[in-house]
Order: structure tokens, then C-alpha cells, then sequence
């Protein structure tokens, strides 16, 4: 299926679904006024992916900021890869963060305890 | 008398300001404000931890003014913008405060206040309690996180969120929030 590639804004982030090498990428900040919008694509995507998974999703989260209208459409997503993931197909959700911000690993956490999929808490240190 | 805005206003500009701000709160006023604050936290050489806490708090008391502002009726609108609110941010001796105000209709003050203690009388375990279920059981509405905002604010600073409710005439409240992001 075809890639889904957006590039990043102020306020958006950069997105790379790659259905042939099954990577999923989210970098950036993400903090539009109105996320539905910004992630509506990115749902609709992975509902199409979940016909035909490859047998190892990886998916990588880097993000600098994101606001609470994004927490929900980040869960969104999230739960789109937990039904891939009680299917056939094995994911694995690399959340990336950096050194000292402990708030973006609690947020990993936060997913982490409430969808059923294997999280990879990643330090990035500079 | 009624409350007085612009003396409310210049009462905040105390400290060392960062960025004041008072008028229509757009979604480019929003990205501009991001960005000044940003550079101007530069100025001061902040650690990457407290740029983030601030940074973040910002966004989501912008947020909070750009979903929940009243739209103030015609004849309001001779003296106010139509989406008015107020925002500063100042940097004291050993925390930022962020301030913003905005006109609230009479109905609705009672659950704001409500809301606000409940969240201030919560511990931090109580509040990611809640955060977390508000995340995975409220829908998304037009109007942004579905209440995650000030509950996410508490959170990320750890302090009290202090509010005041002034009388303005008998339609409208005017609601200030104090919000301070600790430097250590």
C-alpha cells in the first residue's frame, strides 16, 4: 500500500507510515488547536494497514511537545496498533524522550498501562 | 463599581514580563505568543527541563482561552475584541507565572470553580488517575482535550492553580488563573 508522508510545521508533526518496511514514524511537536483534523489521515491509514500487517510493525514516537487535543488522537492511533497487535502481527511502540524530561516518560506510561502493547521507552541523550 | 480590566491588567505586569498580551485570541496569536516566550526563554538560558514545563503549560492555557473563550455579545464588543482575553507571562525569583483571564457567562462559574478545587485537592497519584481516565473515556469534541487541559496544568507543575471570579456586570464573570511552573 501506498506510504503516508507529511512533513512537519510549528505545530504539526512529521509522519512517515512505510506499509512495505512496516515503520511507523511521529516526530515533532504536535500541538494544533484542532488535532482531529491533523491525525484523521494517520487513523484512516493504519485502518487500511490492519487488512494485510506485516508480521513486525515497528513504530517510532519522538516527540518534543504535544498538547492534551493530541493525547486523544495519539490514543487513537495507538488503539488502531493494539488490534493489529491481537491479530497475527507483533508491534512494538518505541517512545522516544529525552534525557531530562521525566514528563514525556510519564506520558509514555500513561499509554503504556492502558493499551495492550509492548512499549520500548528509548532515552535520548545529546 | 464594576471590575475594572485594564486595572487588572497593569497590576499583572509586574515581575519581569516576558510577554502581555490582551485582545483576540487567534490561533496565529497563539503560534506568535509560542514563539516570543520560546526565544525569550533562550534569553535566560533555562534549562531544557523548565523550557519544557513552561512551554507546555503555555500551549494548554492558550488552548484553554482558544476552545472556552465566550463570544461576548455586539454591545461588549465596542470596548472588547469579540474572542478577548488577557495573557501574561513574567518570570519572579524563582518561578514563571503564567496569567490569563477571560469573560465567563454567569452559568458557568459554578462548575468552573468546581472543577478547580476538585483539582486542586488532589494528589499527584489522584491526578494521573484522572488524567488517565478522562484520556481513555471522554470523547474528543471540537473544543479541544474534553477537560484535559487544566488537569494536565496541575500535573506538569505540581502547585495549586489560583483562580479569582470578579463580577464585571450581570451577564459576565471575568475568570483569571494564575498558573507557576517552579524554577527548582
Amino acid at each position: 500500500m501506498e506510504a503516508l508522508s507529511i512533513d512537519g510545521t510549528a505545530k504539526t508533526p512529521s509522519v512517515k507510515f512505510d506499509g512495505q518496511e512496516g515503520v511507523i514514524e511521529i516526530k515533532g511537536r504536535s500541538i494544533p488547536e484542532n488535532s482531529i483534523e491533523f491525525y484523521k489521515p494517520l487513523v484512516e491509514w493504519l485502518e487500511k494497514y490492519s487488512g494485510t500487517p506485516l508480521d513486525l510493525t515497528q513504530v517510532n514516537v519522538q516527540l518534543e511537545y504535544f498538547n492534551t487535543s493530541s493525547s486523544k488522537c495519539i490514543l487513537d492511533v495507538f488503539k488502531k496498533l493494539e488490534a493489529i497487535h491481537k491479530g497475527k502481527s507483533e508491534v512494538i511502540i518505541n517512545w522516544y524522550y529525552e534525557e531530562d524530561d521525566e514528563d514525556m516518560l510519564e506520558a509514555g506510561e500513561d499509554y503504556e498501562s492502558i493499551i495492550r502493547v509492548p512499549f520500548k521507552m528509548i532515552e535520548i541523550v545529546e | 463599581m464594576s471590575f475594572d480590566i485594564n486595572e487588572y491588567y497593569s497590576r499583572l505586569n509586574g515581575g519581569d514580563v516576558l510577554m502581555a498580551f490582551k485582545g483576540s485570541i487567534s490561533s496565529e496569536l497563539i503560534s506568535n505568543v509560542l514563539e516570543v516566550v520560546e526565544s525569550r526563554m533562550d534569553e535566560y538560558r533555562e534549562s531544557s527541563k523548565i523550557r519544557k514545563k513552561v512551554y507546555n503549560v503555555l500551549v494548554e492555557s492558550l488552548q484553554n482561552l482558544y476552545h472556552h473563550i465566550e463570544v461576548l455579545p455586539e454591545v461588549m464588543q465596542k470596548e472588547f475584541d469579540d474572542k478577548f482575553g488577557i495573557l501574561v507571562v513574567s518570570r519572579q525569583d524563582d518561578r514563571y507565572k503564567i496569567s490569563t483571564g477571560n469573560f465567563i457567562g454567569h452559568d458557568k462559574v459554578d462548575v468552573l470553580r468546581n472543577k478547580i478545587d476538585k483539582i486542586n485537592s488532589m494528589s499527584r497519584d489522584e491526578l494521573k488517575d484522572m488524567y488517565k481516565f478522562i484520556l481513555n473515556h471522554q470523547r474528543l469534541s471540537e473544543k479541544g482535550g474534553g477537560g484535559l487541559g487544566l488537569v494536565d496544568i496541575a500535573r506538569k507543575t505540581g502547585n495549586q492553580l489560583d483562580y479569582t471570579f470578579e463580577k464585571f456586570d450581570d451577564a459576565y464573570y471575568f475568570f483569571n488563573l494564575d498558573v507557576f511552573i517552579d524554577l527548582a
